[in-house]
């Protein structure tokens, strides 16, 4: 199922339950699946047009009066577009608002180039207490909605609208700050987020079956970071290679070696965008150029296992 | 105490409290103390004790530098004690030059960054009406504030919404930092703009008290589905006449002990 017609299902049944809870789009509730609420909860969705940093300011309105807002566009109109309204309405005044920010990185596919983001975790990381969320599946997201509805402060949730593989089954629990782990061994540690953890999943599959061991954590909050699990796994296999959607710069390889560089000082590689610009093409094709495929990591990872 | 003793004691505690840092955003300050006086005096509902009263009337700053004279306001109205005013910008302070609604009492959305006040204006009053509450949210917005583009962004939503218990006050001083607005980048005509985006716009001398008062009277009685809009033509500066000559450069300027003294001096 598209992860929108899961987001969307699941926050009706939240919504239902809970009358704090607003809606607002900036002219994307079609593309973004939010359309359907309009219907059942007029007065909780608000439709502001084509202004991405007033629907900002407006959540933190709302915030700043006790609501639960949720604001969606694509990734670059909130965390480019509405960035100082993040910064200044909304982290530091401490408002609880969600972002829910659609097609990160080559998810944007072919509306690509201008609308696609590869610096979003990096810019909206290093505000001061927001927690940024990369999710892998419909179902991890169905899962972590009740969380995110619950959480105090404000929250980035990187999210793609359509259909993804599926990952995760109904029994998964999703826990705010936890790493899922997902294989174990002592040869690598895998680090992966968001729809990247699909590649990652295959790549390690692959190494077990040539005999290698490895450590998978699926990173579904990138801050803040499950710090133990990371830490814990790299004094194990004393290698470790990030895997994410985004740029080399700042996203989850940067989180990852800011804490390892003062921890626990590791062998780390990155399978992430090198300083490429953005551009249009198929999510299949873009994940080629940009060197974000399953043979990716496994080739990455296999360097690293060989490196002395 | 009348208005025009309010307004001169905001007026000396604005100056008490830029003086404790030494320099400040005087200008601008002083150019919203009359209306200030107007709104706290005979408008705002509001409670010092209980500063987050649910049904209180509520005020964003947009020019969320004008702190000072806002801090005066709630520090003679007793929303905390006076000495407070000392502390400005001081590291762990309650008073940072520009407003926080975490961190004063009275203060109801951090502003700074220009041009933001507006839209979340709009998110209180969205909320005022989802929860049947029946108040005033008052924005007030420098007039070089307005060159911000979200500020329309802001007019567009309130009137589409008929948020017609918003009312935007206009600081029209006519400065900003690189000098007359009209020359920096004219934002003129102001009540039109606004008339255009569908508010009621009335155009007012800003140190009249009385036309003030009117003014606002006549906006909170409108509720005719249009948010309201008066732009008061104020001086940069003003009450202290070396202040009021500076031109541009008050905007932010110092507060010496001789200017603070030669200032009490004028305020007597």
């Amino acid at each position: 199922m598209e992860l929108r017609k899961e987001y969307v299902g699941e926050l009706a049944a939240l919504m239902r339950e809970n009358d704090k809870i607003i809606v607002l789009d900036a002219d994307l509730a079609g593309a973004g699946g939010t359309k359907p609420l309009y219907a059942e909860f007029p007065d909780r969705c608000i439709e502001v047009g084509i202004a991405e940093a007033n629907m900002a300011c407006i959540a933190a309105g709302l915030a700043a009066s006790g609501y639960i807002p949720f604001i969606h566009t694509f990734v670059p109109f909130v965390a480019r577009r509405a960035l100082d309204q993040i910064a200044v309405s909304v982290c530091y005044s401490e408002q609880n608002v969600r972002m829910i920010a659609f097609d990160p990185g080559v998810h944007t596919g072919s509306n690509g180039g201008t609308h696609m983001s590869f610096e979003d975790i990096a810019t909206i990381r290093a505000f001061c207490n927001i927690a940024v969320l990369d999710i892998v599946d419909g179902v991890q997201l169905r899962k972590a909605l009740p969380y995110i509805v619950q959480h105090k402060g404000p929250m980035y949730i990187r999210v793609v609208r359509k259909q993804t593989d599926v990952l995760f089954g109904e029994d998964y629990k999703f826990e705010f700050g936890k790493a899922d782990k997902l294989r174990d061994g002592k040869d690598i540690t895998i680090v992966a987020s968001g729809t990247m953890l699909f590649d990652a999943v295959r790549a390690a599959d692959k190494l077990i079956q040539e005999g290698k061991t490895v450590d998978l954590l699926g990173i579904h909050t990138v801050k803040p970071l499950d710090e133990q699990a990371i830490l814990q796994s790299a004094r194990k296999t004393k290698r470790v290679l990030t895997v994410e959607n985004h740029s080399i710069h700042g996203g989850l390889y940067g989180a990852v070696t800011e804490l390892l560089s003062a921890n626990e000082p590791t062998l780390c590689d990155a399978v992430a965008v090198r300083d490429k610009l953005t551009q249009v093409g198929s999510v299949n094709d873009l994940k080629r150029d940009y060197g974000l495929t399953e043979q990716d990591v496994y080739d990455r990872a296999m360097r690293l296992i060989e490196r002395k | 105490m009348d208005v025009a003793s309010f307004s001169k004691e905001i007026r000396r505690n604005t100056l008490r409290c830029l003086h404790s840092q030494g320099s400040g955003h005087v200008g601008g300050s002083l150019s919203i103390v009359d209306v200030l006086a107007v709104l706290y005096s005979k408008h705002m509902h509001v409670d010092p004790a209980d500063p987050k009263k649910d049904d209180r009337d509520k005020l964003v700053l947009s020019k969320g530098h004008a702190g000072p004279a806002l801090y005066a306001t709630l520090a003679i109205k007793g929303f905390f004690p006076v000495e407070w005013l000392d502390t400005l910008n001081k590291l762990g302070t309650r008073l940072p030059s520009h407003v926080n609604i975490n961190l004063t009492p009275g203060v109801d959305m951090t502003a700074g960054s220009l041009g933001q006040g507006l839209s979340c204006a709009c998110g209180l009053a969205v909320a005022d009406r989802l929860k049947g509450i029946d108040r005033y949210v008052y924005v007030i917005t420098g007039d070089g504030e307005l060159q911000e583009g979200q500020n329309w962004e802001g007019a567009m939503f309130a009137a589409h919404k008929k948020l017609d218990h918003i009312v935007v006050i206009v600081d029209s001083n006519k400065l900003q930092i690189d000098g007359a607005t009209k020359d920096v980048m004219n934002v003129e005509d102001i009540c039109g703009k606004f008339e255009a985006f569908g508010f009621d716009a009335q155009r007012v001398n800003g140190h009249d008290f009385d036309a003030l008062d009117k003014a606002i009277v006549k906006a909170k009685s409108a509720r005719n589905g249009k948010p309201q809009c008066i732009v008061m033509d104020t001086v940069k500066g003003k009450g202290v006449s070396f202040y009021e000559a500076m031109g541009a450069g008050v905007h932010s300027t110092t507060v010496t002990d001789e200017q603070y003294a030669a200032a009490m001096e004028e305020l007597k």
